[in-house]
């Protein structure tokens, strides 16, 4: 194709190179030619959350940014969470807490509380809420995901390596 | 849904967008944040030819000092408005209204210019930047511009950007010391535009009003100043019943589009209401000098 762009990222710490049309949307980069099935695709129209991915420190829903503006970039998906086969806490705390029904909407929240936790470290109930208001939990299972993510924040302060 | 084909264009440097503008004419659009561009042209609202991508050009972004006012580079996100420490000290309402803005994803991508340019009365900066008061830098191949805010927004994505230009800058004039503030919001979940929205500064002398500026987004196809309900305000205490005719003045310019947010009597009642809450909270955080 003519009109294509070769594009190049970090994704969870591995270099990566796709070619793309301008028009590719970053989730079917992810999902389709890089494999990468955590995030999910929900509304496509930037309101679920359930695309979310870290690029370059932000939260990004997927399905509302190009593949071809994420060159150079720094990206983490849910998949880069796990470490040598050890949980994130912040999964560990979804798991402990029962922060997941059907599941649909996890690797969003997941990767969005991810940097609100960076950001924050000790955040309180209602900035928990205001931090997760791009994801929406059709389970509506939202205590138990705030719950989880107060858990892990615990966690993490108390290892902060494990951060 | 995938937007329809075009070429995309990464420019490093202003001057090097208002030239690609130039070659490439009208059917170029330019990309700042893309959450209102991209949803667009997912639904074929907008078929671009060409898009011109702003988002690695690092002279558009950063909010500095420049003497008696804030000069915001028009990439900047609302995620770095709602965390600048500058624009919290000196122009707070401003932080405030990012804070309702979208959602935390769409606030790390969404940038005050964007939101400014694209000339929706739903977006919450049109009606802010009219409170503040504040003043744009447009360039293009001729130069640049300084044009006031108030006056910026013909009509319904309609704006006094000439094709060839772009909003650089966002210039805030820092309100005096002891300026009351506050932008009330009703949307009926997260994400959501404005059913209703008031932003208001005020300064009081002693126990009157001797300052203020309302404006209204979403109440019209542009943002609205309530210049008759400023005016009766002035000289006068906040109480019920200069909140009231405040309120019916600025309800009296609303002519609201109908829509699934409510009927257009609806829509002018919560402006009243949020007129009315504005100016009151407003007024908590004025300064009694």
């Amino acid at each position: 194709m003519a009109n294509t762009h070769k594009v190049s990222f970090k994704l969870n710490g591995k270099a990566v190179d796709v070619a793309v049309e301008p028009r590719e949307l970053l989730i079917h980069t992810l999902r389709e030619k890089l494999a990468h099935t955590g995030p999910h695709i929900g509304c496509e129209t930037s309101h679920c959350g359930a695309c979310t991915v870290d690029v370059d420190g932000m939260s990004v829903k997927a399905c509302t940014v190009l593949t071809v503006q994420c060159d150079g970039s720094e990206m983490l998906t849910v998949e880069g969470l796990e470490q040598g086969g050890v949980l994130h806490a912040l999964q560990q705390a979804f798991h402990e807490e029962h922060g997941l029904q059907c599941g649909y909407c996890t690797p969003g929240m997941l990767t969005r509380a991810y940097r609100l936790l960076k950001e924050n470290p000790n955040p309180s109930e209602q900035e928990i809420r205001y931090g997760i208001s791009g994801n929406l939990c059709r389970c509506t299972g939202y205590q138990n995901i705030v719950k989880a993510v107060q858990s892990a924040a615990r966690k993490l302060a108390a290892a902060p390596a494990a951060a | 849904m995938i937007p329809p084909a075009f070429e995309y264009h990464v420019p490093r440097s202003v001057a090097d967008a208002i030239k690609l503008m130039g070659e490439l004419g009208p059917d170029a659009k330019l990309l700042a944040g893309g959450h209102s561009l991209l949803p667009m042209m997912k639904l074929r609202f907008a078929q671009p030819g060409h898009l011109i991508d702003l988002g690695k050009i690092a002279e558009l972004r950063g909010i500095a000092q420049a003497g008696n006012q804030v000069q915001i580079g028009a990439m900047t996100t609302e995620h770095d408005l709602l965390g600048s420490a500058l624009l919290a000290e000196k122009v707070p309402l401003l932080v405030e209204g990012a804070g309702w803005i979208a959602d935390p994803q769409v606030r790390y991508k969404g940038t005050i210019g964007g939101d400014i340019s694209h000339g929706d009365p739903g977006n919450d900066h049109p009606a802010l930047m009219l409170a503040l008061d504040a003043s744009f830098v447009l360039k293009g191949p001729k130069g640049e511009r300084v044009v006031k805010a108030d006056g910026f927004f013909l009509g319904l994505y309609s704006t006094l950007l000439e094709p060839d230009e772009i909003l650089t800058q966002i210039r805030v004039p820092i309100p005096a010391a002891g300026t009351g503030w506050s932008y009330q919001k009703l949307k009926r979940k997260t994400g959501d535009f404005a059913t209703a929205a008031t932003a208001v500064l005020l300064q009081m002398s002693g126990a009157n009003v001797a300052k203020v500026h309302i404006a209204l987004t979403n109440a019209a196809a542009t943002p609205l100043r309530a210049q008759a309900a400023e005016a009766h305000l002035v000289g006068k205490p906040i109480n019920e019943a200069s909140l009231n005719e405040a309120a019916r003045l600025a309800m009296s310019i609303c002519d609201p589009t109908p829509d699934q947010r409510g009927d257009a009597d609806y829509k002018r009642a919560m402006c009243g209401e949020m007129t009315r809450r504005a100016l009151q909270a407003a007024h908590s955080r004025a300064g009694k000098q």
